[in-house]
């Protein structure tokens, strides 16, 4: 029972959220007007919808005619609330039909699957494939223009579509704990259908039923408007509306409020069925992401004041890193904020740094310390949603933050390219592999079809490829392959710098060091520089030269790589350190390092790392931690480093 | 992909044969003499038994079915009721009328949904708000009444286009244009709205892909990637929405051949309606099965064509 009170706590909420919008709360007012209007008729249209007086024919509004008169001198608005009766009814008529087939049928192939599904399935097929207007018609002929039966017809037509829409709703109830639960406690299938899998599909239902409603409407009067149904004198919606089509050249007035009120209706009809299923999807995001929504909307803004960016921003006064005038790339205090402008969540501040022709640098950290957004941000890649705030990022002489989406284009993939961590992600599914090196050699030299395929065949064999792969789709290939030709397409442009975001973590382990291989190779082969992101110290030592270490969007150590594993200068590289299965002695259990890397807009006011460090004091916590320099080109951000010296941790 | 389209081609015949069935049958659930229903209620008791014999009504329904799916394989869909005429002949003549205004609004959907759902996916903003308020419209005006509209504006106010009638295109290709113009625009309007929709969502989706970052990464340009590479990935999903939408204007084409009094299926089916002309209604709701499945087969073969791993199974 617990089940059961379970589901409708959840599905209670439904109409109180939609309550909450105010486009479907007008939407309800209007369709309640309209349908009170046209069934109370009787008792408050202003006229009899028949009565004829010639003399003030074809009026447009006035008091006495709030809509105008026909050409028979009869009341509009009158006539459009009879009217009305024959359309609405008709409506719910073929939702009724609809449901009555496609709830029970649908909930039925979704829940018990198997053969029920399968022959479902197959009649829902052949109902598709009946071209529905044509039946319509045909019952029309033969029942003698009995607009009832037309209306239950256009209904079972289309249950089809709704059989399917129903089936996949229950499909992914089904999954659902409590229903397993009311499996278990006995109770028999057709009461879990009807107890617990109907309620929780009513918010889909609903929005389906506001939708069919408007389509039907338009059927409804389509057909009244093709002269079906009652004939005239009688009132349609439709009717009206094919008289005032043929009075357009004398009074085209009419067409305004004859078609506006099945507008209006199905518009709102649509809106409402919209707000649904917006309240609809809210209830399931609030049931499944409880914690993560009430992250989301609480979040307060960046505990971090941009008053410190202001620092950041003027490289003389930054950090101090050692000027260093032979650097391929100068990185100055970038930070990167997420979200609308104002309003942003810093995800990297005041990352400093400098890469070296030729050198293999590695950016180190645990997920969510910001080493992909650092890598994205110089090559100005951030997407729609994220924007450097603050710092400059210096290619040889060129400032390439504010730089023109033009001539940034010509720095990608010619100066600095990249290569990304899913190697199968990284190519586009629906051309070969061939044509997407092909476009990325021609993106930067005006070479002739022939040539660049030459060149992408040597690009090939230059990551130890067979030639012929070029031929291949990206599904067709190995994801270590994939990685090969993606880096092929980096190399396309002969670039100075190679970003390499975690190139071998998606990769079986057996193509890792392979791939590792390779990039030392090509790296010796064209001396170029490399900035390889991981966060595995194993391979870090074996290719870099310097290592930075980021932390919760922070730089908190840079040294060589050599210096590094002799002695760690921070407590967070020090705990790195220790929980790299690399440098652990056989036999002992593999330290990790308690607790997580804090979400951005939860970094601390001072040090990032005081609520994970061994050494934190009171004096970490008070304010943010500068970078300290230290002898050689070594710099650490923390206020214990001669503690750390001694005490080893 | 012969095997895709053999495969296809052969379910369609179980499906034409079934939604035949389904026609007929459905037919024969009319309650009372349907040669009555016909003739109406002053008919003679001889014209009724006349029509009973033609229409096969005192055998069998099974062999009624039969015989009628005999015929329908030789290409002999019976005659009219009342003209007397073989419905094949009278369809015949009238496809074409159809043909033009289905295939031109195929042509306005697929060329403004894709380029109007791209726009507003790369610019977002204006467009995106256009999009939506324009599709509002599309969803909530009946395509006949935005028809009248049309004509009551571009026909009768300002004397750009006919209001009614149409000219074979073997007759004058430039009357013929310029007769199919307002109906090719009423019919077009929801579906351009909802292909565009499908196409922003799915552009994107496509946009926020890795492999466009990587292309981005290359310095691949702008315009060759959303018109190469996110155009040809977002248009998969829109294909199936073109589909529906080439469907459902069949039903929109009954309504809009009326307004404007074309010579096409919709108005003959109509008329066949409203004079119970049965033979001529199954005839031509035969000619609309056919038609939902050929657009289906192009559009699986089409998918193919886009979709390199549908192709190699």
């Amino acid at each position: 029972m617990r089940a059961s009170s379970a589901s409708r706590a959840m599905s209670a909420g439904l109409g109180r959220r939609v309550l909450r919008k105010p486009i479907a709360v007008i939407s309800g007012f209007v369709l309640i007007v309209i349908v009170g209007g046209s069934f109370a008729a009787p008792w408050i249209a202003p006229y009899d919808p028949l009565e004829q007086n010639l003399r003030i024919a074809k009026e447009g509004p006035s008091l006495a005619h709030l809509l105008g008169t026909d050409s028979l001198g009869r009341d509009i608005l009158s006539r459009l609330m009879f009217g009305g009766q024959e359309s609405l009814s008709g409506v719910v008529v073929a939702v009724l039909s609809m449901l009555i087939l496609a709830i029970p049928l649908g909930i039925v192939a979704g829940y018990l699957g198997g053969v029920f599904d399968r022959v479902i399935l197959r009649v829902v097929d052949v109902l598709l494939s009946i071209p529905g207007t044509i039946i319509t018609l045909a019952v029309l002929a033969i029942f003698d223009n009995n607009m009832v039966v037309a209306m239950v017809s256009v209904g079972v037509l289309a249950s089809g579509a709704f059989i399917r829409v129903f089936r996949s709703a229950t499909l992914s109830v089904r999954q659902e704990l409590y229903i397993g639960a009311a499996r278990v406690s006995g109770l028999s299938q057709a009461r879990i259908m009807v107890d617990h899998v109907l309620p929780q599909i009513r918010g889909v239902l609903l929005v389906q039923v506001t939708l069919f409603a408007a389509a039907t409407l338009g059927i409804q009067t389509g057909l009244a408007f093709l002269a079906f149904g009652p004939p005239p004198p009688a009132p349609t919606w439709g009717g009206m509306v094919a008289e005032a089509a043929s009075l357009i050249q004398t009074d085209p007035w009419m067409l305004v409020p004859t078609g506006g009120v099945i507008a209006l209706t199905t518009l709102a009809l649509c809106l409402l069925g919209d707000a649904l299923r917006d309240a609809n999807q809210e209830r399931f995001t609030l049931a499944g992401l409880v914690g993560e929504k009430v992250v989301k909307t609480t979040a307060p803004p960046p505990a971090t004041p941009s008053p410190r960016l202001a620092t950041a921003a003027d490289p003389d006064d930054e950090a101090g890193v050692p000027g260093a005038p032979d650097a391929l790339l100068t990185v100055r205090g970038l930070s990167v904020g997420f979200g609308a402008a104002g309003r942003e969540t810093t995800a990297i501040q005041r990352v400093d740094f400098d890469v070296s022709p030729g050198e293999i640098v590695g950016l180190v950290g645990e997920s969510g310390s910001g080493k992909t957004v650092t890598a994205l941000a110089v090559l100005g890649l951030l997407g729609a949603n994220g924007r450097i705030t603050a710092g400059s990022v210096r290619l040889g002489s060129d400032e390439l933050v504010g730089m023109s989406s033009a001539k940034l284009r010509e720095v990608r993939g010619a100066r600095i390219a990249m290569i990304s961590q899913e190697p199968m992600g990284a190519l586009d599914p629906s051309f070969r592999v061939g044509s997407q090196i092909v476009e990325a050699i021609r993106a930067h030299e005006r070479v002739g079809r022939a040539e660049a395929r030459t060149r992408s065949r040597h690009l090939l064999e230059a990551v130890r490829l067979d030639p012929a792969i070029a031929s291949r789709y990206p599904h067709e290939i190995s994801g270590g392959m994939a990685q090969r030709v993606a880096i092929a397409m980096a190399l396309a442009g002969r670039p100075d710098l190679l970003i390499a975001d975690e190139p071998t973590t998606a990769l079986d382990v057996t193509v890792q060091a392979d791939i590792l291989e390779l990039l030392r190779t090509l790296q010796a082969e064209t001396g170029m520089a490399v900035i390889l992101v991981s966060h595995d110290w194993g391979v870090v030592a074996d290719l870099c030269s310097r290592a930075i270490v980021m932390y919760a969007g922070e730089v908190v150590e840079r040294a060589a790589v050599a210096d590094v594993f002799e002695t760690a200068r921070h407590p967070y590289t020090a705990a790195l350190l220790r929980s790299n299965p690399h440098g652990a002695e056989a036999g002992t259990l593999l330290p990790t390092i308690g607790g997580s890397v804090p979400a951005p807009h939860q970094w601390p006011h001072g040090c990032h790392f005081a609520d994970r460090c061994p050494l934190v004091t009171a004096e970490c916590r008070e304010a943010p931690v500068e970078m300290v320099h230290l002898d050689g080109d070594r710099a650490s951000r923390c206020i214990h480093i001669d503690e750390l010296a001694e005490a080893k941790v | 992909m012969a095997r895709l389209i053999v495969t296809r081609l052969l379910l369609s015949i179980v499906l034409i044969v079934i939604s035949s069935i389904a026609i007929f049958f459905l037919m024969s659930l009319v309650p009372g003499d349907p040669a009555r229903t016909i003739l109406g209620a002053n008919a003679t008791p001889d014209a009724v038994a006349r029509l009973q014999d033609q229409l096969g009504l005192n055998q069998p329904l099974l062999v009624q079915y039969t015989t009628w799916l005999g015929g329908a394989v030789r290409g002999d869909l019976g005659e009219s009721v009342f003209s007397g005429d073989p419905v094949v002949t009278l369809i015949l003549a009238r496809v074409p009328v159809t043909l033009s205004l289905i295939l031109l609004s195929t042509i306005v959907i697929a060329a403004l949904g894709t380029g109007l759902g791209l726009l507003s996916a790369v610019r977002g903003g204006p467009v995106g708000t256009f999009l939506d308020a324009i599709s509002l419209v599309g969803l909530a005006l009946p395509s006949y009444w935005v028809a009248i509209v049309l004509v009551a504006l571009f026909a009768v106010a300002i004397r750009i286009f006919p209001a009614t009638g149409y000219t074979a295109l073997t007759d004058d290709p430039g009357a013929w244009l310029l007769s199919l113009v307002l109906p090719v625009a009423a019919l077009s309007l929801g579906g351009v709205t909802i292909v565009a929709k499908q196409m922003r969502d799915s552009a994107m989706d496509v946009l926020a892909r890795d492999y466009i970052r990587v292309l981005r990464s290359t310095g691949v340009r702008e315009r060759t990637i959303v018109l190469k590479h996110v155009l040809r990935n977002a248009a998969l999903p829109s294909l199936t929405v073109l589909g529906l939408t080439v469907v459902g204007a069949l039903t929109g084409a009954v309504f809009v051949e009326n307004v404007f009094v074309l010579p096409g299926l919709g108005t003959l089916v109509t008329q066949a309606t409203t004079s119970h002309d049965l033979p001529v209604v199954l005839g031509v709701g035969v000619f609309f099965t056919l038609f939902v499945i050929i657009v289906n087969l192009i559009i699986d073969v089409l998918y193919g064509v886009l979709n390199p791993k549908v192709r190699v199974q």
